[in-house]
């Protein structure tokens, strides 16, 4: 019974320091707009910083990994394997790394069905890849051949949504290749195409597509071709050359790499692994935008405490009198929190319209790179953060103005 | 009658605020040690209406601040409604204050932020928060009381000094406190306005049986009162009945 009355009690009491608070900061419009505005410019800023580097990362990520595997398994790698030596001699031994031939994965059939076991494994797309020779006429480019199982390769590379003319059709005689090779070699869909690789193995091929994957690298190298053809001009009958996965999170291909390391005992590769610097660029990046996140904020804070500072000091005398009118220290202490949480609240919310204005205006800029996305997720907590430093700000100066002797504070002119 | 009269007029000579041997020192131990107040004691009952006198420096208002809780003696016992203050919290102090005492100053001190009504409410929603119909009535009733019915609603700011000053008392009231101390409460105000804001004082001391100490320069105005104490360099030099006495009031201004 007590205790619902004190929580009536203490609910009662928080009505009038919500009112003195409202009404001291109504009662300085001026004041109160500048310090909103101030808080809202640095809302604001957080809000499309924030907004901005995560799509941008986002984007760099996705256009990374768009056009390779998450995680590459291969065949072990070969080494030269030394004869023992003899106990308690030494031998000095000059070693020639070993060249790394075109090899398969043994059993790759039953590694891929054990992979498909994996729901975290979207996609495991078998791919034997190889160097070949593209030939037209006289003219002769180095290219990378590769054959893939396309029902499967899709989960890598969508390559149907980067076809720029023809068809999708991969198969014994068909291929599809990149538009810069196609340029390089004055090709379109439908001519023909010599590939050689080389100990008189050659084919002639029909070009049924070309894609643009944009990036120049791919686009003038990679050819696509069925399995089984792939496998014949590399000479590597029923075999293939790599596993290509694909995960759920991408930030957890190191790991799963390390666990297929173990479980398989082949050579496996991350896209974390073989994107190093992306990664560290990316990081850094993540870092300056927290740095300037922080500071902004710092600088908020800052704000809000100063004008309070102020406010408090104006107030001296009407502090004084709430005392002298029965109000106690704890009253007057969250009168002032109070005020710091609603400037926050207020210059945080008008802050994050602006910033959803800013990222919409950029967002409609025709020839935008990518496109901003605002988790609504993200302007709640940052609301909320700005209303907690708002209280938090208002601390020192609400400790101070709790802490006047009424007495003097009344004769305060 | 309005239903809001104090009818009960039982225990009328019950002591409202005792003091004994009350000092204050400011500075205490400090080269500026400054002893304002020397081993005060004196009562005052309900429904008292008390003229502070003294010249400036006296320490008339060092006294009230000590006496209405707002500031604390150095040694010495006070009592309110038979409270002993000595050894409570500030919590505590509060709590009383809230609940026994009420001010008027000589600027009034309202605050214009709120409007006159919500003024006069103050220390009733400071201590329950929302207040009810039948506080919202009382204050309409005392703002009704001081004349000042018509301007309920509006912001402080637009009365004159002697409305003000009015707001204060009603605001004062509110809470039915068995003690006001006013400090120099017409200090500010011209003679006519002066005289009809203390014949409110002296109308709510009848009515509301409360005590009332004001202090005052005005020999006019503390002839009026019942009982003058004088104050003369933090020691009581005279209680007594009021006498109009020019050299009780012997002024260096």
């Amino acid at each position: 019974m007590s205790f619902v009355s004190q929580i009536a009690s203490w609910r009662n009491s928080l009505w009038i320091e919500w009112r003195i608070a409202l009404r001291f900061l109504a009662d300085n419009p001026l004041q109160t707009l500048l310090i909103s505005v101030a808080i809202s410019v640095g809302a604001a800023v957080i809000v499309f910083i924030t907004a901005l580097m995560t799509g941008l990362q986002d984007n760099v990520i996705n256009r990374t990994l768009g056009t390779q595997a998450h995680i590459r398994i291969e065949a072990t790698r070969q080494h030269n394997i030394l004869s023992t030596t003899p106990e308690g001699q030494y031998v000095w031994a000059l070693e020639s790394p070993r060249a790394q031939r075109l090899q398969t994965i043994n059993n790759w059939q039953e590694v891929r069905d054990v992979l498909d076991q994996y729901p975290v494994l979207n996609t495991v797309s078998p791919l034997i890849s190889g160097p070949a020779f593209a030939q037209k006429g006289t003219a002769r480019a180095s290219i990378a051949l590769m054959g893939i199982d396309p029902e499967r390769y899709h989960g890598i590379i969508e390559l149907k949504e980067y076809l720029r003319e023809g068809r999708f059709i991969v198969g014994a005689s068909n291929v599809l290749i990149g538009q810069q090779l196609a340029e390089d070699l004055g090709l379109r869909t439908g001519d023909k195409l010599r590939l050689d690789t080389g100990d008189n193995r050659q084919a002639v091929m029909d070009v049924a597509g070309i894609f643009e994957l944009g990036v120049r690298e791919l686009d003038s190298r990679y050819v696509y071709t069925d399995l089984k053809q792939a496998q014949t001009l590399l000479d590597l009958p029923g075999g293939v050359t790599v596993l290509e996965l694909k995960i759920t999170d991408v930030f957890n291909a190191d790991y799963w790499a390390q666990r297929l390391t173990q479980l398989t005992g082949l050579h496996v590769q991350s896209w974390m692994e073989s994107n190093g610097q992306l990664l560290n660029a990316l990081s850094s990046q993540t870092m300056t935008t927290q740095m300037i996140r922080v500071f902004v904020a710092l600088s908020v804070a800052f704000g809000i405490a100063s004008v309070l500072a102020v406010s408090v000091v104006q107030r001296t005398r009407e502090i004084g009198i709430l005392r002298a009118m029965g109000s106690t220290q704890q009253q007057i202490l969250r009168v002032f929190l109070l005020q710091g949480g609603l400037l926050g609240l207020a210059g945080s919310l008008l802050g994050v319209l602006v910033g959803y204005t800013l990222v919409q205006v950029f967002n409609g800029i025709e020839e935008r790179l990518f496109l901003i996305r605002l988790e609504p997720s993200m302007l709640l907590s940052a609301i909320a953060i700005a209303t907690a430093a708002g209280v938090v700000a208002a601390m020192v100066p609400a400790r101070r103005a709790a802490q006047y002797d009424p007495a003097v504070a009344i004769r305060y002119v | 009658m309005s239903k809001f009269e104090v009818l009960s007029h039982a225990g009328e000579q019950q002591v409202v605020l005792q003091l004994d041997k009350l000092n204050k020192i400011f500075n205490a131990d400090t080269p500026l040690q400054n002893h304002v107040l020397h081993d005060i004691s004196l009562q005052v009952s309900r429904g008292e209406l008390v003229a502070l006198v003294g010249t400036s420096g006296s320490g008339k208002s060092t006294l009230l601040n000590v006496m209405g809780l707002l500031d604390v003696s150095s040694s010495g016992e006070l009592r309110i409604q038979g409270h002993l203050v000595q050894g409570m919290t500030e919590q505590q102090r509060t709590q009383l204050r809230s609940e026994s005492i009420g001010f008027v100053f000589q600027f009034h001190h309202l605050i214009s932020a709120f409007s006159v009504l919500d003024n006069v409410l103050m220390p009733l929603m400071l201590r329950f928060g929302k207040p009810a119909k039948e506080q919202v009535e009382y204050a309409e009733y005392l703002l009704g009381e001081v004349g000042l019915m018509q301007f309920m609603r509006q912001s402080t700011n637009r009365l004159s000094g002697g409305q003000q000053q009015r707001v204060a008392i009603a605001r004062a009231l509110v809470t039915r406190p068995a003690l006001v101390f006013a400090d120099e409460p017409t200090g500010n105000l011209d003679t006519q306005t002066a005289d009809e804001v203390f014949s409110l004082f002296e109308r709510f001391n009848v009515e509301h049986r409360c005590a009332i100490v004001i202090v005052t320069h005005d020999p006019r105005l503390s002839a009026r009162c019942p009982r003058t104490i004088r104050l003369t360099d933090g020691r009581v030099v005279y209680d007594g009945p009021s006498v109009n006495l020019p050299s009780l009031f012997a002024s260096p201004l």
